[in-house]
Parts: structure tokens; C-alpha cells; sequence
């Protein structure tokens, strides 16, 4: 009996030795370690992002009510409507046109930042910076007073030139014109500063043996920065394309989407159709609209990024 | 190819004047050497000649036009960086071609020329590479066959040598020699290294402070230095200068360096320098393999004098000795053989055949 005791405690130690090793082991392993440290990160996007994301999937499956599964039948409803297919396409006109004058203006501007001297360059730069430092939210307020019908700056200064007055939220074309506008104004300051960063990050002696070369300005430009900052302005397109994408509060506070829906983005639209009328499953199922399309994109950007990534 | 010069050329920046004034003529095909230590403004006169920076005052003269609104593009040059400025994003076959490409040269000429280059600097197997998977000194062969495929009027090489290491500088230095005795383009090369510029050099140019201290052979340069600067900056180790005084005794000149130890001048220095008046306070100027052991058949003119050494330094081909005269360091070359030891006293022999002799004041070489 006594033997058997003594056994078994050999066993157990023997046993416990062999966890405590493995133990030892395994949080010895760089990669184990590094999971444990990412892991409050992990549980933060599951929690913020995954969970939502799935919720948004079954919330779409749903009727109306929210009582019955409907399957996809929310999409097929949504193919079917011509609202449906004109938020697709002002959606893309919007990100796609904001985006391009977004990353024109600050590849400009950076440019004629980067030339300022010393302490100047910080006071402009910081000035310039101001439109995306104030939340959108209260910017886009004062573009409202700016674009009223009624005290319109814009049109008071135009009517000295003859020109005027402008319905500048009031039809289709100039509310476009106006919500993309506003958002240039708010965004290119994003592109000035990732843009500026990149420029500084192009040595000299660079531009000076394209100068010896032969190089005029233009060619400069074209052989020697955009290659240089090839990577830097496919990750910044990537990231206003999605974010101008998935833009809400201008377009909600200028225009809440009218004239007549012409200025709903997928956002708004959502917004519209879930909260407001009260259909959270269809709402639902127009934001998950926006993956696809953005995942598209993401797809070929990244990918070149990380083939240039290779080889620079 | 063409010669170029510089009259009177002045670089200011803001109230500093980094160029006072450089007139330098360079003849065609010659090897010029700009050398100093830093700061003394011979990068600025590089990239004045380059035009990579505007000159303040004055004239640079390309091929016998002056140049000094041309922009460089315009002005048929081909520069070489201290960290090769290759462009990342290129080949180096497109590297070498960006120039020719941006002339709109003909394709077929563009490629030979590279292949000829190429073959020249021995970089053919690297001609579709990008610049990150080369090693150092493959980036220097490429940013040289760049400037060679232009087949430019004036080379220019700033610094080209100082991102290598020791052994490879030597390789390249060597490189660089043979191919402009192929090429022979008018070169300016700029090195604060003063080997090579001793070695690379037609004429080496000194510079301190913003100007020319001389302009010589490498030998002239050595054997014959006009200032206390260029003894001092042009051979390794360093010429020693020794506070003396000149002093007559019984009708023979007699230079005193300290209360113990006085020489008699050979006839040739003593008649050069009679004319001294004799309070000036003198540096000689000797170099340290002029200060070698002593043994029983010395020349004419070679006077001995015993020391104790503070330290040696054996360097296998040679031992280098350093003692002090009066406070003075002073540093001497002997015979690995001749038995010097830290702290051992030793019989040495000064070659006064070899002396300087430099006003203290002034600096310059009497």
C-alpha cells in the first residue's frame, strides 16, 4: 500500500516536472508570446469589428419586422430598385473624383510646402493641416451657411461678377459639385502631410544626378518622385478610397442625400433606409454593399504595394 | 572634352563666405584633385563647376564658354556622389542609360554604349540588377559607368571613395586611375583622403578655408609645400614642426632648437637662409623619415642628437618613434632593426638636407 503511494507520488512529480517544461516551452516561443501580446488587441476587433460585422450579416437575412429569415431576399429587392443602383454609382463618382483631387491637391501643395525654408515650412504646414484637425461634423456646419439659398457667401461674392445664384444644394449637379468639394477640402490636407513625409524622404543627391542627366522639372518629377513615392500614394489612395467610400456626416449634414437621393452615398442611404424608415435589415444589407467593392480595391492596391515592396 | 577654369570664383551663404575667391585652370584630359579637410569648401566648388549651386561671384568656364547661368543638365557634365545617387527604382543598365534616354538618343547606340561601359568597369553580369543588390563597391562601378556612358565634357567625382572600406577604397582608387587613362576626360575629384589625392592626382589642388593653399604635382606638393598648412595636411605621418631660432656661430649659421641641441646648416641652407633676420621665431619643418637612426657613415649634412623615446610603434616595414623636444612632440621613422623601445634612450639623425623652414607668424615656407 505504502509502495503504491510512493508510486503514484513519483508518477505525479514525474508528471508535473513534464507540464512545467512544456509550459516553459511553449511560452518560450517567440511566437506564442507575441500571440499572447497581440491577444487584448484580437479581443478588442472581435469584439468591435467581428461581432457587428457577423450581427450586420444575420440582421440582413432578415424581413422587416425582424421576425422572419428571408435569406437573401433583402439583396434581390435591392437589385430590383433604381435608388439602389444610383447610390452605387454616385457612390463611385463621389469617392473616385474626391479621391483624385484629393491626392492632385496635396501632391501640389506638399510640393510647394516642401520648398518653403525652415520655419515657415511648420507654420504652413500646420495651417494647412487645419481643415482635417476640425471634426467634419462642425466644418461641414459652416460649408451649410456657405451653400444656404437664402445667405449664401458664394452666391453674395458672385453676384458682384453677374454670376448667379447658384443652387448649390439645390440640384443634382451642383449638390454633387458641393458634398465632393467639401470633402476635398477636408481630406487634401491628409494627402499633403503623407505626401510631404514621402517627398522629405527623397534624397538629394537623387534630384541633383537627374538635374546632371539631364532631367528638366517635369522629368524629375515623373522618373525620380513618383517612383520614389510610389508606395506611399497607393496606400494613401487605398485609404481615402475607403474612407470617402464609407463617408457619412457631409453628405448627411449638407444634403441628408437629396435632391431627390441624387447625393446618397452607401452610408447615408443606410442610414436612411435602416434608421429612418425603420427597415434595419434592409439598411443593414446596403452597408454590407460597400465589402465587396472595397475589398476589390484593397486587393489590387496592396498587392502591388507588397511586389514593389519586394524589389525597392 | 575641354578644359575648364574659374576666375575669382566666390560662393557666399547669407553672411558666410564658404569660397573666397578660387582661380584654377584645368587643362584637358588633366586629373585634378580638390583636397582639404572639411569644410574647407572644396564640395561647394565641385557643385559650383557642377552648378548644382549657384556662384555668388566670378566666372566657371567650360570648353572655353562661361558657364555660370547654364544649368547643369546644359552643361555636358557627369557627376559621381560620395553615396552614388543611383535610383532605386532603375536597373542598373537603366541607370546607366537615364541620361542617353532623356537625349532621346538612338536605342541601339544607348545599348551599346552601356555594353561598352559595362564591359570597361566589369559590371556586365550585374546590367539587369537593381542598385539595392549590389555591394558597395558595384554601386561606385554603376554610378561610374553612368558618367562614362554620357561621354561628357568634364568628369566630376565627389567624395566618390568614403562609403567603402579600407581595402576596397584601394581597389577602386586603382580602378579609377586606369579608367581614366582610358577615357581620359577632363576630371575634377574632390577627397578630403589625402592619399588619394597624392595617388589619383595629375595636380592636386589644397584647400583651407575657402581657398587655395597651393597648386602642385603630388611630388611638388611634398617635397616643396609653399605653407605651414600643406606641410602639414599632404603625407603621413605628419611633417613635425620644431620651435627653432637661426643663430650665428664662428661664420657658420646654426639653427637652435632647444638650449641642448643646435646644428650647423649645410652650405645650400645656410646661404638660402642668411638673409633671416635672426629674433624670428622659425619652425623647421621635417619629416618624420628624415628622422631615422643613427649610424657611423651619415651624409654631409645630417646631424645627430640623443633623445629618450616616449613611445614606439612598430609597423613592421618600419618602427615609428615618438619623443619630445622641449615640449615640442615630435615623431621620427626608423629601422624595425635599430632597437628603439618605449621609454629607451636613443641616438637619432635629422637629414637637415630635407628641412623647412616656416616663419611661425605667417605659415609660409621660407
Amino acid at each position: 500500500m505504502a509502495d503504491v503511494v510512493v508510486e503514484q507520488g513519483r508518477i505525479a512529480r514525474a508528471t508535473g516536472a513534464r507540464k512545467g517544461s512544456s509550459l516553459r516551452n511553449t511560452l518560450g516561443r517567440k511566437s506564442t508570446v507575441a500571440f499572447l501580446l497581440t491577444l487584448p488587441l484580437i479581443l478588442l476587433i472581435a469584439l468591435l469589428v467581428l461581432y457587428p460585422a457577423f450581427f450586420s450579416l444575420y440582421l440582413a437575412t432578415l424581413n422587416k419586422a425582424m421576425t422572419k429569415f428571408v435569406g437573401l431576399g433583402n439583396f434581390t429587392f435591392l437589385f430590383k430598385r433604381e435608388t439602389f443602383w444610383m447610390v452605387v454609382k454616385q457612390s463611385c463618382i463621389f469617392a473616385i473624383t474626391a479621391v483624385i483631387f484629393k491626392a492632385l491637391i496635396g501632391f501640389i501643395v506638399a510640393h510647394f510646402v516642401h520648398n518653403i525654408p525652415g520655419k515657415k515650412q511648420r507654420k504652413w504646414r500646420g495651417m494647412l493641416l487645419v481643415p482635417w484637425v476640425i471634426p467634419p461634423a462642425m466644418s461641414t456646419l459652416a460649408w451649410l451657411w456657405l451653400f444656404d439659398p437664402s445667405y449664401s457667401a458664394f452666391n453674395y461674392t458672385l453676384s458682384y461678377f453677374g454670376v448667379g445664384p447658384i443652387p448649390w444644394l439645390g440640384e443634382t449637379f451642383w449638390a454633387r459639385f458641393s458634398v465632393i468639394l467639401v470633402n476635398v477640402w477636408y481630406g487634401a490636407p491628409f494627402f499633403l502631410i503623407m505626401y510631404l513625409a514621402a517627398l522629405k524622404s527623397v534624397p538629394d543627391q537623387l534630384y541633383e544626378a537627374a538635374a546632371i542627366d539631364g532631367a528638366n522639372w517635369w522629368q524629375k518629377i515623373w522618373y525620380v518622385t513618383l517612383p520614389m513615392m510610389r508606395n506611399i500614394i497607393a496606400i494613401t489612395t487605398l485609404f481615402s478610397l475607403i474612407v470617402t467610400f464609407a463617408n457619412f456626416d457631409i453628405v448627411r449634414i449638407l444634403t441628408s442625400g437629396g435632391p431627390l437621393d441624387t447625393t446618397h452615398l452607401f452610408a447615408t442611404w443606410a442610414f436612411q433606409v435602416g434608421i429612418q424608415s425603420s427597415d434595419i435589415p434592409l439598411g443593414a444589407c446596403v452597408s454590407l454593399f460597400m465589402v465587396p467593392i472595397l475589398a476589390v480595391a484593397a486587393i489590387f492596391i496592396l498587392r502591388d504595394v507588397s511586389k514593389r515592396g519586394n524589389e525597392a | 572634352m575641354a578644359d575648364v577654369s574659374l576666375r575669382k570664383v566666390i560662393k557666399r551663404y547669407d553672411d558666410v563666405e564658404a569660397v573666397r575667391g578660387i582661380d584654377l585652370d584645368i587643362a584637358d584630359h588633366e586629373f585634378i584633385v580638390l583636397v582639404g579637410p572639411s569644410g574647407c569648401g572644396k564640395s561647394t566648388t565641385l557643385r559650383m563647376i557642377a552648378g548644382l549651386e549657384d556662384i555668388s561671384d566670378g566666372d566657371i568656364m567650360i570648353g572655353g564658354d562661361v558657364v555660370n547661368d547654364v544649368p547643369p543638365k546644359d552643361r555636358d557634365i557627369a557627376m559621381v556622389f560620395q553615396n552614388y545617387a543611383l535610383y532605386p527604382h532603375m536597373t542598373v543598365a537603366e541607370n546607366m542609360s537615364f541620361g542617353l534616354r532623356l537625349k532621346h538618343y538612338p536605342k541601339a547606340e544607348i545599348k551599346a554604349r552601356v555594353t561598352e561601359a559595362a564591359r570597361l568597369l566589369d559590371i556586365t553580369d550585374l546590367i539587369d540588377r537593381k542598385p539595392k543588390q549590389l555591394s558597395g563597391g558595384q554601386r561606385q562601378r554603376v554610378a561610374m559607368g553612368r558618367a562614362i556612358v554620357r561621354n561628357p565634357k568634364v568628369f566630376l567625382f565627389d567624395e566618390p571613395l568614403s562609403n567603402l572600406d579600407a581595402k576596397l577604397r584601394v581597389q577602386m582608387r586603382i580602378e579609377i586611375k586606369k579608367v581614366h587613362q582610358k577615357v581620359r576626360t577632363t576630371t575634377v575629384y574632390v577627397t578630403h583622403d589625402q592619399v588619394e589625392a597624392m595617388t589619383l592626382a595629375d595636380r592636386v589642388v589644397v584647400m583651407n578655408k575657402g581657398r587655395i593653399e597651393q597648386i602642385g604635382t603630388p611630388n611638388e606638393l611634398y617635397h616643396k609645400p609653399a605653407t605651414r598648412f600643406v606641410a602639414g595636411f599632404i603625407g603621413s605621418p605628419a611633417m613635425n614642426f620644431i620651435p627653432c631660432r637661426l643663430e650665428d656661430a664662428g661664420g657658420t649659421l646654426r639653427i637652435r632648437l632647444t638650449d641642448r641641441i643646435a646644428f650647423a646648416l649645410p652650405p645650400a641652407r645656410a646661404a638660402r637662409y642668411n638673409a633671416l633676420p635672426r629674433s624670428d621665431r622659425l619652425l623647421l619643418g621635417i619629416r618624420p623619415e628624415h628622422l631615422s637612426e643613427s649610424h657611423p657613415h651619415l651624409e654631409p649634412g645630417v646631424e645627430t642628437f640623443d633623445t629618450v623615446l616616449d613611445v614606439t610603434e612598430p609597423m613592421g616595414m618600419e618602427t615609428l618613434v615618438y619623443f619630445g623636444l622641449d615640449g615640442t612632440p615630435v615623431c621620427g621613422r626608423v629601422n624595425p632593426n635599430a632597437g628603439a623601445k618605449d621609454g629607451a634612450p636613443m641616438r637619432l639623425a635629422m637629414d637637415l638636407n630635407n628641412m623647412h623652414l616656416l616663419n611661425e607668424e605667417t605659415g609660409v615656407v621660407l
